[in-house]
């Protein structure tokens, strides 16, 4: 029978079914970091049960890093507490810990993949949202809680349901100047937040064959803005290429047995899906977001809606309150004094090499504090090997340390409130960057734009 | 986790849509290393001022409104998958949430925590919000063995969906990490039959 690919590689993970219609599900690749797993260390002390698998487990320390001086102590009491704790699970219970200071230290969802321990046809888990970043590479990645985190520690398994499966396609190329960030922030402003809850979501068509991995993953990264578990990408020359020769890909034989299988993952040609969508590649231009949740985004010169499908004008105008903006209004011209470059979703080297592309010999404008944490300790490396912190220190970019920072605000890298920022994350929630601050989500070209302009500016006048 | 089975409580009504966990439970409160406590900064950035003092007009502060059930707009739960906001609204003394939707990761997260995601209709949902606002003083009766919402002041009853397994679970208040670790043998059987081992 035809298959999709999310069923093929849920059914390779299938250790029993259950009466009641749930899996027994196989967890091949488990990534810990130190919000999410004390509580769970310490439910597998409370019932006197030990890591079933801990070579499959590896641990980083990201969320509540600083990213200036990272050499010595946190200074932040909690944050410390917290890390300390990681390490101390860690060194009892024998997990691999990239900790601060470690060659291979960044955000979780970065360094899997730049260390090839993500890889086609894998399950992956971690207690984080944004796992789905991984099925870039024909995976099936998604988030868990803390207590399913304890359950992958005893068992290496979980008990779920099959979801359901969606395709997204997008077809034709993208223009220049717009890129993965733009795709993914147009789809989920036509699906809405909750367009996918439930399912997985493959994503396909000519402008995702045509992405790189890196563009991949950063589509990958926001499924769950819509709700969905997962977001994957069939494996294919792009994916082996990347791979190749990665610290924990397979090496020699191994690597063609994988290679070979790899290339079975795929959806058959009458595969049948739950649901799905096509959208045009060239329909998409450079995005932002406006309000409060990520669904809530237009293309640069837009007007700010009234109120949308998901929206109505109540949570419009409740939302545009706390940004400061009115319906109908555009965002051009408007005054932003912060951007920040990093998270998961776009801290890539890909990513800073698109900044500093843009910003060299520029300048960013007085009034704007422009920060760039790259999202690893191999990323940072890469850019230093490349001349890009130079070109980016020259435009008044600081290039930071490794981390989540003002993705999630748990560090001290805060956006004060009230301030606009122009962000590359992936989330705009109230407060999401610091109470009461408010985040417009963009692709790091916009962001890079925005920053040496000081405002929003129309960004198809700027890429040619 | 504590066993749920039938639950009699007021309700506080939280009229809004696409609730995300980080309202619920904003990140810089998750640096605790254990899975007390988080109560008190539920909905933090909502309740209260940045001074600290409550804001008045928030239902959670509102003493009109009591009770164990949360009454919110639809999509709650959206977002990060932190099960701290599950915790957090155990702790501030919350066993049920009803939605007329949730985000997939929050309702697992929930029930692993003995906290009920209770979906009903849109127009249950605001039926109930509007009687809630209205009377403050309206009783819900959750009964889980019989997968049903009551409100007498409404003259409704209303089933509700949940997973066999599920509830299951929270009637007699297991998890699952027992009933996955007993799988043991299959496990390793599955392993020795893998496709590809990574
Ligand atoms: S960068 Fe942001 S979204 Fe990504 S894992 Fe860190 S906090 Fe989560």
């Amino acid at each position: 029978m035809a298959k999709t690919l999310i069923d093929k590689i849920w059914d390779a993970h299938v250790v029993r079914s259950l009466p009641g219609g749930q899996d027994v599900f196989y967890i091949d690749r488990h990534l810990i970091h130190e919000v999410t797993s004390p509580q769970a260390f310490d439910e597998l002390a409370k019932r006197n049960l030990g890591l079933y698998r801990r070579k499959q487990i590896v641990a980083t320390a990201d969320h509540n890093v600083p990213t200036r001086n990272q050499h010595l102590p946190i200074e932040e009491p909690l944050s410390r507490s917290q890390v300390d704790k990681l390490t101390e699970n860690c060194a009892k219970y024998g997990v691999e810990l990239y900790g601060l200071g470690h060659e291979h230290q960044g955000i979780v969802h970065v360094i899997g993949p730049e260390l090839g321990l993500t890889q086609p046809g894998m399950s992956i888990v971690c207690g984080d949202s944004h796992t789905s970043t991984h099925g870039a590479f024909g995976a099936i990645a998604f988030g868990i809680g803390t207590s399913q985190v304890a359950q992958v520690m005893a068992s290496q398994c979980l008990l779920l349901s099959r979801p359901k499966r969606m395709r997204i396609n997008v077809s034709g190329s993208l223009r220049k100047g717009v890129s993965a960030k733009d795709m993914i922030l147009y789809i989920i402003s036509q699906l809405g937040t909750g367009g996918a809850t439930g399912y997985f979501v493959e994503y396909a068509g000519q402008a995702v064959q045509e992405l790189s991995m890196e563009g991949r993953m950063t589509v990958c990264n926001m499924s769950i803005e819509m709700g969905a578990r997962g977001g994957l990408v069939a494996p294919d020359h792009t994916t082996i290429a990347y791979l190749k020769g990665r610290k924990f890909a397979p090496q020699g034989e191994q690597w063609e047995k994988a290679v070979a299988y790899w290339s079975t993952l795929y959806s058959d040609k009458d595969a049948t899906f739950d649901v799905e969508y096509t959208f045009q590649a060239e329909d998409i231009s450079p995005m932002i977001t406006y309000g409060t949740n990520p669904a809530m985004g237009m293309s640069v010169g837009e007007a700010i809606p009234l109120s949308t499908a998901e929206v109505d004008e109540q949570g419009m105008l409740k939302s545009l309150g706390y940004m400061g903006f009115a319906p109908g209004e555009s965002l051009l011209g408007r005054e932003i004094t912060h951007v920040f470059i990093g998270s998961c979703t776009n801290s890539r080297i890909e990513d800073l090499r698109v900044v500093a592309e843009y910003v060299k010999g520029k300048r960013k404008a007085s009034h704007v504090e422009a920060i760039i944490v790259p999202g690893s300790k191999l990323v940072e490396q890469q850019a230093k090997a490349e001349g890009l912190d130079a070109i980016l220190a020259e435009a008044g970019f600081e290039l930071r340390e490794p981390g989540c920072s003002a993705c999630l605000a748990m560090n001290e890298d805060k956006i004060p409130a009230g301030a606009y920022c122009v962000s590359t994350s992936n989330r705009n929630f109230e407060g999401r960057q610091g109470p009461g601050a408010r985040t417009l989500l963009a692709s790091p070209l916009v962001a890079a734009i925005t920053a040496v302009e000081g405002k929003i500016v129309n960004i198809m006048d700027y890429v040619n | 986790m504590d066993k749920f089975n039938v639950l009699e409580s007021r309700a506080v009504p939280l009229p809004v849509e696409n609730i995300d966990t980080d309202q619920i439970i904003p990140a810089r409160f998750l640096k605790a290393t254990t899975r007390e406590g988080f109560g008190e900064n539920l909905f933090r950035d909502w309740r209260y001022n940045s001074n600290g003092s409550p804001k008045a007009d928030f239902p959670l502060n509102n003493s009109r409104y009591g009770g164990q059930v949360l009454v919110a707009g639809k999509n709650f739960g959206c977002g990060s998958s932190r099960e701290h906001a599950a915790w957090a609204l155990y702790d501030a003394g919350f066993r049920a949430v009803i939605s007329s939707y949730f985000a997939d990761i929050f309702k697992g997260n929930a029930l692993n925590n003995g906290l009920l995601p209770l979906q009903v209709s849109d127009k249950v949902l605001q039926q109930l919000l509007a009687q809630v606002q209205q009377d403050p003083e309206t009783k819900l009766i959750v009964n889980l063995e019989r997968q049903e919402l009551q409100v007498p002041a409404l003259e409704l009853t209303v089933p509700f969906e949940i997973d066999a397994y599920k509830k299951e679970c929270l009637l007699n208040g297991y998890d699952d990490i027992d009933f996955l670790v007993s799988q043991k043998e299959a496990i390793e059987e599955y392993e020795a039959r893998r496709p590809w081992v990574y």
